[in-house]
């Protein structure tokens, strides 16, 4: 089962966090800087996996990739098999790319939203749902289609952004 | 931006967007100010204003740490919605906040029904990801229906997420196992691969937890290790086959041929591959052709460039190194090659499986290995390295070793590493050593002086413990050693001021321990008949008795004065009090010194004194198991919790910093600063009356009482004899192993010495886990479910049998239950009874059975 996913830049702030489990939120803050503290430290051009009993519990490990100015971190334990695992970042970030085009930290840092629909559609309760980018993008955009329809009822917009005229 | 638009910030509210970009330009003073502005906002009854409040404040408690637990009812609210953005917002909020302990849980489930039961497949997604992550017993028992129908699902995206749900509420509510087990195993057969992956990873995790119940449909899983070709599922299967097969052996032979089959293929992906290995590696090893073709693939990963490739093989090969170490010495040079990667785990994994090769033969060639990549690493690999070294050699009390005089030197090496942290360590092998290896008491005192004598040791913190035992050993030990005057020389240096007072006062009794051995060589050599000193000498070529002259004795007696004067001022109760034990002994026997050299009266004051010291010290010191101090038996008639209360009251500050030293409690184990040390008076004089000291003892005991042997009680000495003949038999030598682990070999020159072991063993035992009632229920249930299938005939003999059985057991029960009551409405028990045994054989049936507890 999976325990975690994280996307944090290389200063340490997270950008994305979504744990499995129920953690209170400073655990959980707690956590993130625990595996930043552990990713920081590794050298270049070694291999992506972690033991990190300390901090999950046992049976625990990592895996993690550093794309551009991104860390994007997996937390499994022993149900899951470690090269499938790097796989799976894979399959995230090709599906963000489609999402975004040639996808870049402020694209996650302000599409908050929809890097939650994108995940959800590939990782469901800790459980593997889908490794297809193509599978997974039809159903989050059957969802924005959806979104944007509920929201369009109303015609003036509620948001400063919005009667600025901003996206 | 904020500040120019106030208006404008009171009439429209800020959406997510505007809050992120708002928290980019300044952020501490900007996350109070936003979080009071969305407790505004999320009371408000407009659904979308308090939709996006309750999205800022999500992002907020995801990435900023902000609690969200008080909008829990909030959440409720804006999932209620009939929009679609809405209830994303709410359930998102509500998967990622809502916990066991969230009051408002209960108000859900009529929501969640209603959204599992939508038309809208996207929010029956949104309801079963909900259910997935917070689900609680009462949840999982109320919407087990709609799982159920929802497993039956047309839309494959459904079906998938119900699939994934089914894990959640099976681990919550037990029963639903009656309701969706079916529908569960029925999509073990679907031909969707996407849908297999989710039954399969269900299997998995259930697997995992408890495989001797889901073996039953071993042949379904068969079917489809065979048969399919998705890479996800067959690694899951593979998963679900290791454990299955590690308790069902039979299992294991079927299993091989098609794991070797997947091994064998071109083109198969890494991820498969390794599981593969992994597979055979932990539950098929005792299959020799697919363990021969595992060894011969995990070479492939061993000797390939990528990092994660080498690391995994490696990892791999340390599964099987404890049953199959042939497949790890085959390999030995891309092990050793490993040891000098850049990459830490990489290194890590080398040193484990180098470790795993080590035995009687090759340990003094390995360590020697280890230790010179140890001087050349980082502090924490060399530590790594020095620990498992540690640890290796001292397992089963030091199976391996057979030259204990090179190991001793090689402890004391170690401590001459610079980045050594292991000295707890250390210190604890070499008194462990001391006391159960005679003949290497010899090596042991020579390697002490040497780590003594060096000043530069004294300033390193990390190696104080490793003094500490140096100073015991060249104490306990000084008939061994070439030149007692050096010892108490580097005992007494000034630069022990750098230690810690707790080492400084075993400095001090190690020197007083010098002192007396001295004294007593010195006065013993002035006469012609000496039965103590007999005992004392116990090696041949090492008597010191000749070398003391007076002035060599007298210059000793003095040295240790000087050094001792400035410590009887010291801050530090035990120094100070040691320091003048021992100048009050000099201050006693120093006239009698210059005395002995003319008469030889050998009934002075002094030679008494001496002579008792000399008792005090010449037992000899044991290994303490570490269940020792369970063992002792309570006294009659003692009451441990009498009045221990009241000293707590009174003791309560002068106990609290005792209790956060870190000794741990549950092994006594053999470290110096927990000997247990008799005070003089109590060896050369007649026992005190108990009041007036009893109150001193009384707090020395609460003090240091975890390291007393004896029972609790503060005040009877009555019990001292009983103390002694329970100090006896603690240190017991009834165990020695036979030397029979002598073979003959080219190197060794002599026999392993005898080392003394203890009867019960030295590690605490470990209890067991108890297991939670609630898996225990859900193993029941799928117990029941499989057995209620009924496939094969033997399978419904059985069980038709069973339900006989039961029959009759419920009947006799209700024989002698009626036998007991005197029921007058015979009639209608009988009817019961009858229609009882009709529905019981009914349900054989159709349904499965609830079979009672006994049967199981």
């Amino acid at each position: 089962m999976i325990k975690a996913v994280m996307m944090m830049n290389t200063q340490g702030k997270p950008r994305l966090a979504k744990f499995y489990d129920f953690l209170p939120v400073e655990k959980q803050q707690e956590l993130i800087r625990g595996v930043f503290s552990v990713l920081s430290s590794r050298p270049e051009n070694v291999s992506n996996f972690l033991e990190i009993d300390s901090l999950f519990g046992p049976d625990s490990r990592l895996v993690y990739k550093h794309y551009a100015t991104l860390y994007f971190v997996l937390v499994f334990d022993g149900s899951e098999n470690e090269l499938a695992m790097l796989d799976l970042i894979q399959v995230l970030v090709e599906t963000l790319d489609k999402c975004f085009s040639n996808v870049c930290e402020l694209d996650i840092v302000f599409n908050y939203s929809k890097m939650h629909t994108v995940l959800d559609e590939i990782v469901f309760g800790g459980q593997v749902l889908e490794t297809r980018s193509d599978e997974i993008m039809k159903a989050v955009e059957e969802i924005s289609k959806l979104e944007a329809a509920s929201n369009s009822i109303s015609l003036v917009p509620k948001s400063v952004s919005g009667w600025r005229g901003g996206r | 931006m904020a500040s120019s638009n106030s208006l404008m910030d009171s009439l429209f509210q800020r959406s997510l967007e505007d809050l992120i970009k708002g928290l980019r330009l300044g952020e501490s003073t900007f996350i109070s100010r936003s979080l009071e502005e969305i407790r505004r906002e999320i009371k408000l009854t407009d659904l979308s204003t308090k939709s996006v409040a309750l999205q800022k404040l999500s992002y907020l408690a995801a990435l900023h740490g902000v609690d969200m637990a008080w909008a829990a009812f909030h959440a409720v609210e804006v999932v209620s919605s009939s929009r679609f953005a809405h209830k994303r917002i709410g359930y998102h909020a509500i998967a990622q906040s809502f916990s066991d302990q969230t009051p408002v849980m209960l108000l859900i489930t009529n929501q969640l029904r209603k959204d599992l039961n939508s038309s809208n497949e996207h929010e029956v997604s949104l309801a079963l990801e909900c259910l997935a992550r917070i689900g609680t017993d009462d949840l999982a028992r109320d919407l087990t229906s709609e799982v159920f129908t929802l497993l039956g699902s047309s839309k494959a995206l459904v079906r998938k997420k119900a699939i994934g749900v089914v894990l959640r509420v099976f681990d919550k509510y037990p029963d639903a196992v009656k309701v969706c087990f079916k529908r569960l195993v029925e999509n073990l057969e679907s031909s969707d691969p996407q849908l297999l992956s989710a039954v399969v990873g269900v299997f998995c995790e259930l697997t995992a937890k408890d495989p001797r119940s889901y073996l039953p449909l071993a042949p379904e899983f068969y079917k489809i290790l065979v048969d399919s070709r998705n890479n996800w599922v067959l690694i899951k299967v593979l998963k679900i086959f290791a454990k299955l097969a590690s308790i069902e052996p039979r299992l294991a032979k079927k299993v091989a041929d098609p794991v070797c089959e997947h091994m064998r293929k071109q083109n198969v992906g890494k991820s498969l591959l390794f599981e593969c290995i992994r597979t055979v590696f932990s539950s098929l090893s005792d299959q020799e052709t697919a363990l021969k073709l595992a060894v011969a693939k995990i070479r492939e990963f061993l000797v390939d460039d990528d990092p994660n490739l080498k690391y995994l093989g490696l990892h791999a090969l340390s599964i099987v190194a404890g049953k199959h170490l042939w497949a790890v010495l085959e390999n030995k040079e891309a092990v050793v090659k490993a040891m000098s990667d850049e990459d830490p785990n990489v290194k890590l994994e080398a040193l484990h499986l180098l470790m795993a090769m080590v035995n009687e033969d090759n340990v003094t060639e390995i360590s020697r290995i280890l230790m010179n990549y140890a001087l050349k690493s980082d502090p924490l690999f060399c530590n790594e390295i020095i620990g498992s070294i540690l640890v290796a050699c001292s397992r089963d009390s030091y199976e391996i070793i057979v030259d204990f005089d090179w190991y001793v030197s090689l402890l004391g090496e170690m401590a001459r590493v610079p980045h050594c942290q292991r000295g707890k360590e250390i210190e604890h092998q070499l008194i462990d050593i001391g006391t159960r290896v005679k003949d290497a008491r010899l090596e042991l005192v020579r390697v002490s002086r040497a780590l003594l004598i060096d000043p530069a040791l004294l300033g390193n913190q990390f190696l104080h413990p490793i003094l500490s035992a140096a100073a015991w050993a060249s104490g306990e030990y000084v008939e061994f050693s070439k030149s007692p005057y050096e010892i108490a020389e580097a005992l007494l240096q000034p630069r022990t001021c750098l230690l810690p007072d707790s080492i400084r006062a075993i400095y001090i009794h190690s020197a007083f321990k010098v002192l007396v051995f001295s004294l007593g060589a010195y006065f013993s050599a002035q006469e012609p008949t000496s039965p103590p000193l007999a005992q004392e000498s116990t090696s041949s070529g090492h008597s010191v008795v000749n070398g003391f002259t007076y002035n060599s004795i007298s210059s000793l007696v003095n040295m240790i004065e000087l050094g001792l004067c400035s410590l009887s001022g010291t801050i530090d109760v035990e120094v100070q009090e040691r320091a003048k034990n021992v100048l009050g002994f000099i201050g006693m026997i120093k006239h009698e010194i210059a005395e002995k050299a003319t008469s030889q009266n050998s009934e002075t004051e002094a030679h008494r004194a001496i002579a008792f010291m000399e008792d005090v010290f010449s037992e000899e010191l044991g290994p303490v198991s570490s269940t020792a101090q369970e063992k002792v038996p309570l006294p009659e008639g003692l009451e441990l919790n009498e009045n221990l209360e009241g000293l707590q009251e009174i003791c309560r500050e002068v106990l609290e910093p005792m209790a956060e030293s870190d000794y741990s409690s549950d092994k006594v184990s053999f470290s110096v600063a927990k000997l247990r040390i008799r005070d003089q008076e109590e060896a050369s004089s007649s026992l005190p009356p108990p009041l007036e000291s009893s109150s001193l003892l009384a707090e020395h005991r609460k003090r240091h009482g975890l390291y007393y042997l004896s029972s609790q009680k503060s005040e009877d000495h009555n019990d001292r004899e009983g103390n002694d003949n329970n100090t006896s038999n603690e240190y017991p030598p009834a165990n020695e192993i036979s030397v029979d682990s002598f073979k003959p070999k080219k190197k060794i020159s002599k026999p392993r010495p005898v080392v003394v072991k203890l009867d019960e063993g030295d590690e605490p035992k470990r209890k067991p886990d108890a297991s939670s009632s609630n898996d225990e229920s859900l193993s029941r249930a799928i117990q029941t479910a499989l057995m209620g299938k009924g496939k094969g005939k033997e399978k419904e003999k059985e069980r038709v049998k069973e339900n006989h059985e039961m029959n009759v057991d419920t009947e006799n029960i209700e024989q002698s239950s009626r036998r007991e009551k005197k029921n007058k409405k015979n009639g209608e028990r009988s009817s019961k009874r009858s229609s009882r045994r009709q529905r019981g054989k009914e349900a054989s049936v159709t349904k499965p059975v609830e079979v009672p507890d006994l049967l199981l």
